[in-house]
């Protein structure tokens, strides 16, 4: 197993990460000439800048971000999306891939539709604006969504999508995951549950080193018990 | 003092060796547990036994703020809800807010507002729920303790834990974190909550009178003794998460001989049931 090292440390916020010369990354912040934690995170260090990331915590939506949506409210020429976040995210018509008449917006999309979109922009005060021009950006028909912690999103996704590549190979499901914790997967029944506890495994192991290997095996074998209880 | 009279004679606070009611010395506290990630439906939560003490308190957010019309379009609001539970007294306590709850409330709420970084959630409130589920007198504290560490694990950036405990006089000594007897019968009580790091003080009453230099003592046992709580609540957050440095601990030795964990079995089983389920 790669990677295996020490276990990575967890830090309580206001702990001291770094002397003088650290640079406070993500997560941190300076006073006095040292690092402190802001967070309850693991610690991670790179190139003399100290970063914490955070064990939970809430979505906060960054431009270009590609997120799962719920919509919640329809205005005459926008959408009105819950990202999962403190921040209602407005999707107005002209970000939409279709040609809305002004009052036209229901014919698209109406309150419940789940869609894949993109954050547009976040501005000072945080208003969030969402857009849909994009190839994958579309209305969610079918399939199912799962809930997970924001702050696992990159343990799902992996090295370069290496843990997602993984999951859609062995399951063959169609996955979408958004950085707001929301996961869409779409495929045979009996594969999207497969795919679902692998989720869930991922995210409770979340800080485990070699995870990606822990996962493989824990597909390997689920589906060679599936077939037909071959070799036990 | 005229209005101590009622104070059986014979009762005495503290002995002629320096021994409370419930033998502890005038500079220790009473035994305190505490648990982070109690409640599943909060974001953050936390559990404090502090003497006869037993505190609830859970975090939400940062969320949109509700009333719209409070929201800060600058930075976050920081609410705090303090309650006791009718039954947390011996005598039933009449439930709801009521002049006492609301003033803690708005006292414990200040005293978060100083550490938490609001400015990163403008439009948001961070939501803190304290529930006394039995009272024995510094309640306030062990609210504060426990939020802190709720607060903590929501994930809510701060710039440290904020810790809680009271000094009092009983018996014209002045004592560390009086009970109940002590409370009722002392001459005064004195709850502060401090930010250990930078050695703030975020919260300060007073309940009674203190000359200078008993005050000035009071604060110096309640700052070492927050100390000492400090080291408690920081445990109680890396214990939230030391079950899953087992598994990994676990799994790095397993690593060079593949053996099926518990865990895997189980998901077998249920995979099983699902196999079943799908071909009827």
């Amino acid at each position: 197993m790669e990677g295996k090292g020490p276990v990575r440390q967890i830090v309580i916020p206001g702990e001291s990460v770094g002397g003088p010369g650290v640079k406070p990354g993500p997560g941190t912040f300076g006073e006095g000439g040292k690092v402190y934690s802001a967070h309850l995170g693991v610690l991670a260090e790179k190139d003399g800048r100290v970063s914490v990331i955070p064990l939970s915590g809430r979505y906060i939506p960054e431009p270009g971000d590609a997120v799962v949506g719920e919509v919640v409210d329809v205005g005459p020429s926008h959408w009105l999306v819950d990202i999962n976040s403190p921040y209602p995210a407005p999707l107005h018509a002209t970000e939409s891939p279709w040609h809305v008449e002004f009052g036209d917006t229901t014919r698209f999309l109406n309150v419940g539709d789940a869609i894949l979109a993109h954050v547009l922009s976040v501005d000072e005060a945080k208003k969030v604006q969402l857009t849909m021009q994009d190839r994958e950006a579309r209305r969610i028909e079918g399939g199912q969504l799962v809930e997970v912690s924001p702050t696992k999103v990159p343990r799902i996704i992996g090295k370069e999508g290496s843990m997602l590549d993984l999951l859609k190979e062995e399951t063959e499901c169609r996955i979408y995951v958004g950085q707001n914790g929301r996961i869409w997967l779409d495929g045979a029944d009996r594969d999207t549950a497969i795919a679902v506890r692998a989720i869930r495994l991922i995210e409770e192991q979340a800080q485990a080193h070699g995870l990606t290997e822990a996962v493989r095996e824990f597909l390997e074998d689920a589906y060679r018990g599936r077939e037909g209880r071959g070799p036990a | 003092m005229e209005d101590i009279e009622h104070i059986p004679k014979e009762l005495k606070l503290i002995d002629e060796n320096g021994v409370r009611l419930d033998g502890r010395r005038f500079d220790e506290l009473r035994p305190i547990r505490i648990e982070a990630g109690v409640l599943g439906r909060a974001d953050g939560s936390a559990y404090v036994e502090w003497g006869g003490n037993k505190v609830l308190a859970a975090v939400y957010g940062p969320r949109e703020a509700h009333p719209r019309h409070l929201q800060d379009p600058a930075r976050a609001l920081v609410q705090c809800r303090y309650n006791m539970a009718p039954f947390s007294v011996s005598d039933r306590k009449r439930p709801g807010p009521d002049r006492r709850s609301v003033e803690i409330s708005k006292v414990i709420s200040e005293a978060f507002s100083s550490v938490i970084f609001k400015e990163q959630f403008p439009r948001t409130s961070v939501d803190i729920f304290i529930e006394v589920l039995q009272a024995d007198a510094g309640t306030r504290c062990a609210g504060l303790t426990a939020a802190a560490v709720a607060i903590a694990d929501a994930g809510v950036p701060m710039k440290d834990l904020v810790t809680s405990c009271a000094s009092g006089k009983i018996g014209g000594v002045v004592c560390l974190d009086l009970n109940k007897d002590e409370d009722n019968f002392g001459e005064a009580d004195c709850p502060m909550a401090i930010v250990p790091r930078t050695g703030e003080i975020v919260l300060l009453q007073m309940d009674g009178h203190l000359t200078y230099d008993e005050f000035q003592k009071a604060m110096g046992l309640s700052i070492d003794a927050a100390k000492r709580i400090y080291d408690l609540q920081r445990d109680a957050l890396r214990r939230r998460y030391s079950t899953t440095v087992d598994e990994i601990l676990r799994e790095a030795a397993a690593a060079p001989a593949p053996s099926p964990a518990p865990a895997e079995v189980a998901f077998d089983s249920q995979l099983d049931d699902l196999g079943r389920e799908g071909s009827p």
